[in-house]
């Protein structure tokens, strides 16, 4: 029994037709879903860059709000809608409690989104889409993204980042190209 | 204290109990059950939170309940069963006496003390910085303290538990090597201790910092140290909770591992690789590869993935074994269909062995592939998957295991047989649901550790998809049935400890239909290599794997959808 000391031996008792097949196929499973990681990296699109740097939060916010002077197509409440060129590079900030700027981009054009929030730990959350990153103080994320529809998509924060996460928002505009 | 007052001799398993390791397990299981209780409390308030019609707690409730809840399902708990479940695989499965009781006893306080005041400072509401507390995000210093003292404490019960064993080895108190499930918990402890040093190791300096001693702590270092506490120890309950499946097997039906070689194997597979885990919450963080991180988010090529579906074959595999050693042939099923599936600890470590297979582990697996995770990371698919391993695997088995210890070791009867009978189908059942509706709240994009998903008081607004409400209200009730589960399991043990019938000192325990030394020639006549014959396994295995395959691909269909990004 399993709560006994096993019979002298059982190490040299020959291993079972049925544990051995399943084994090697566990086993052979086990390495397609590693080299599917792998494949995908070579031929799927969606993947994460391994783009990243140091940053502060003070060099980020200026080039936050660089961006934002360049850009400003319009104002919604307190937002400034930024619309940068197609393959320029785009900046988003996490900050207690909003995602700033909204951006418009155009559909099928690809950007270069940049990432980093300046005070805690965010979660970049692109939704109905469902891209998920996470956001770090002192880090700055770069992911190439091509949107492919058009439309109103909401950011929303999935770190927990205190008492008002919940209404921690942000919205991503994508227009047809015209 | 003479030899003769240490021990008393089991009369239902033969076995020599030492009765400081036996105080030492009853008090580790009384306090686990206990921070169940309230761990469980905030975990049904918070679903209840989360149900939009209800809504039960204001926004600072929330996040507190939700930190605490946390703390006290997933370590506090967790740990203190485990710290049981050592002492038992040691002391009393090798006839041992418990080596440095005192020792013993400094881990069961410094663990008390510890969570005690980690819970002390989450409900002074200034710490709900969730289980993880993230920093920059920052909680009072007696929260980390708090931390640093329970894992020292676990610490050193897990120095306890390897004396024990060095010192039955050296005293000759078992022949040979030791049970396969001592082996389990000898994995468990050591995988405790690489995770609980990880703890220490990131938490002081965190501590430090909450006092204003060091400036800051890098959080991306912070996350890839942390989450070596964080998830390998959940892969202490993993190991504990095969060690438990196994020992009920073994109590309840007389079942012996098919081959003692393969079961150990797998086990060894954990210890090798189940410490890389940390990569699976790295996955869609900057500054981190992905050559890294696919090799560690697979457990280096999904060895320890090996290691568990062995054991998804192997524990099935030996109760078919014993039920047809017993003469239940017939078909495929019968062995299945005749098993003791009014026996609340069987029918928990069934229920557990199932759930955790087929919802925690595929959904593991699929959520810890490098590109998947980004539809997943940080929703509430995230907590799905770990009320199927967490709850449905550990803690469902360790509710089994209570009914055989409450006989044993508390030596007193279970009472309320018809309510324990029910208790693993109901708390099951629920949490089958609360994993389920909430993976499919995730897949709608749902986060987790959020208050309110209409976004009421947001500066911009976003609706979700009707059907992810309902996904909520249907958790919501899942949570209430496992809420009564627990408390079916709360009430029926903490009766039965202390008022129920106390069993006689030479009084036999009937544990299953096959129980106790009358097993022993029933086991002798099967398992080995010529005879064997488990085919009912084998077409439960094959669902298995073809629910993984299709399950699989059908993610990497949904990510395909997404926006291209690289």
């Amino acid at each position: 029994m399993a709560i006994a000391s096993p019979s002298a031996g059982w190490w040299k008792e020959p291993i079972h037709k049925v544990e051995l097949i399943w084994a090697v196929v566990a086993f052979l499973w086990g390495i397609a879903m590693f080299f599917m990681m792998i494949y995908w990296h070579g031929v799927g699109k969606q993947n994460l860059s391994n783009e990243a740097y140091k940053t502060t939060p003070a060099d980020y916010a200026a080039k936050v709000d660089k961006m934002i002077e360049a850009y400003t197509v319009r104002q919604e409440g307190a937002f400034p809608v930024v619309r940068p060129p197609p393959g320029s590079d785009v900046y988003m900030m996490g900050r207690v409690y909003m995602w700033w700027p909204m951006l418009e981009l155009v559909k099928g054009e690809t950007y270069r989104l940049h990432l980093s929030s300046i005070d805690l730990q965010h979660g970049f959350s692109l939704q109905p889409v469902n891209i998920n990153l996470q956001v770090h103080p002192g880090y700055e994320m770069v992911v190439t993204m091509t949107p492919n529809q058009s439309g109103q998509f909401g950011i929303v924060c999935n770190e927990y980042c205190g008492f008002g996460h919940h209404t921690m928002t942000g919205r991503i505009y994508v227009v047809d190209k015209k | 204290m003479t030899a003769a007052t240490q021990f008393r001799t089991c009369p239902t398993t033969g076995l020599k109990v030492d009765r400081s390791a036996e105080n030492l397990i009853k008090a580790n299981a009384v306090v686990a059950v206990v921070f169940l209780l309230i761990g469980g409390l905030f975990g049904l308030s918070i679903a209840l939170t989360r149900w939009p019609a209800v809504h039960l707690l204001p926004a600072d409730w929330f996040y507190l309940a939700l930190t605490a809840h946390g703390f006290d399902v997933l370590l506090a708990w967790i740990i203190f069963f485990e710290m049981a479940v050592l002492y038992f695989a040691s002391a009393i499965l090798l006839n041992s006496r418990i080596a440095a009781p005192r020792w013993g006893w400094a881990q069961f306080w410094l663990m008390l003390v510890g969570a005690l005041m980690t819970n002390v400072a989450v409900l002074q509401g200034n710490s709900s910085v969730m289980f993880t507390s993230y920093p920059p995000l920052q909680a009072a210093p007696h929260f980390y303290l708090g931390l640093v003292l329970f894992a020292v404490g676990a610490l050193i019960g897990c120095a306890v538990f390897f004396g024990t064993l060095v010192v039955a080895k050296d005293e000759k108190t078992y022949e040979g090597s030791v049970p396969l499930v001592t082996f389990g918990a000898i994995t468990a402890a050591i995988i405790a201790v690489f995770t609980l040093a990880c703890g220490a190791i990131i938490l002081i300096p965190t501590f430090l910092w909450s006092i204003g001693i060091i400036h800051g702590v890098d959080p991306l270092m912070y996350k890839l140290v942390w989450w070596g506490m964080g998830h390998s120890s959940q892969q202490i309950n993993v190991s504990a909770h095969v060690a438990v499946w196994y020992a009920i097997g073994a109590m309840v039906l007389g079942a012996k591992p098919i081959s003692e070689k393969v079961s150990r194997m797998a086990f060894l597979m954990y210890i090798l690789f189940l410490q890389l885990a940390s990569a699976h919450h790295m996955l869609v963080e900057p500054g981190v590869s992905s050559s890294w991180k696919i090799f560690n988010t697979s457990y280096a090529m999904y060895l320890a993935v090996l290691g568990s579906m062995i054991h998804g074959l192997t524990v099935p595999g030996a109760i078919e074994a014993a039920q047809r050693a017993k003469g239940y042939n017939k078909g495929l099923f019968e062995w299945l269909r005749k098993a003791p599936w009014g026996n609340p600890a069987f029918a928990g470590m069934f229920l557990s062995l199932v759930m955790f297979g087929f919802l925690g582990g595929i959904s593991g697996v699929v959520m810890g592939t490098e590109q998947i995770n980004l539809i997943m990371h940080n929703t509430l698919y995230v907590p799905g998957h770990f009320h199927a391993t967490v709850v449905a695997g550990t803690t469902l088995a360790f509710m089994a295991i209570t009914y055989l210890l409450v006989p044993l070791i508390f030596r007193r009867e279970v009472m309320f047989k018809r309510i324990a009978q029910l208790q693993p189908y109901i708390f099951g059942l629920g949490v089958a649901g609360i994993s389920l509706f909430m993976m499919g709240a995730g897949t709608l994009g749902v986060p987790r550790r959020h208050w309110d998903i209409t976004f009421a008081d947001a500066l911009t607004q976003f609706q979700f998809s009707p059907a992810a409400f309902l996904m909520l209200a249907l958790n919501g009730l899942s949570a209430i049935m496992a809420a009564t589960g627990g408390a079916m399991y709360i009430v029926v043990v903490v009766c039965s400890v202390f008022f129920g019938r106390k069993i006689g000192d030479n009084e036999v325990v009937q544990l299953g239909p096959v129980s106790g030394a009358a097993s022993a020639a029933a086991v002798a006549r099967y398992g080995n290599e010529g005879t064997l014959k488990i085919p009912g396994t084998v077409v439960l295995v094959g669902v298995f794997f073809v629910s993984f395959v299709l399950y699989y691909f059908v993610n990497w269909k949904y990510l395909a959808e997404v926006w291209p990004l690289k």
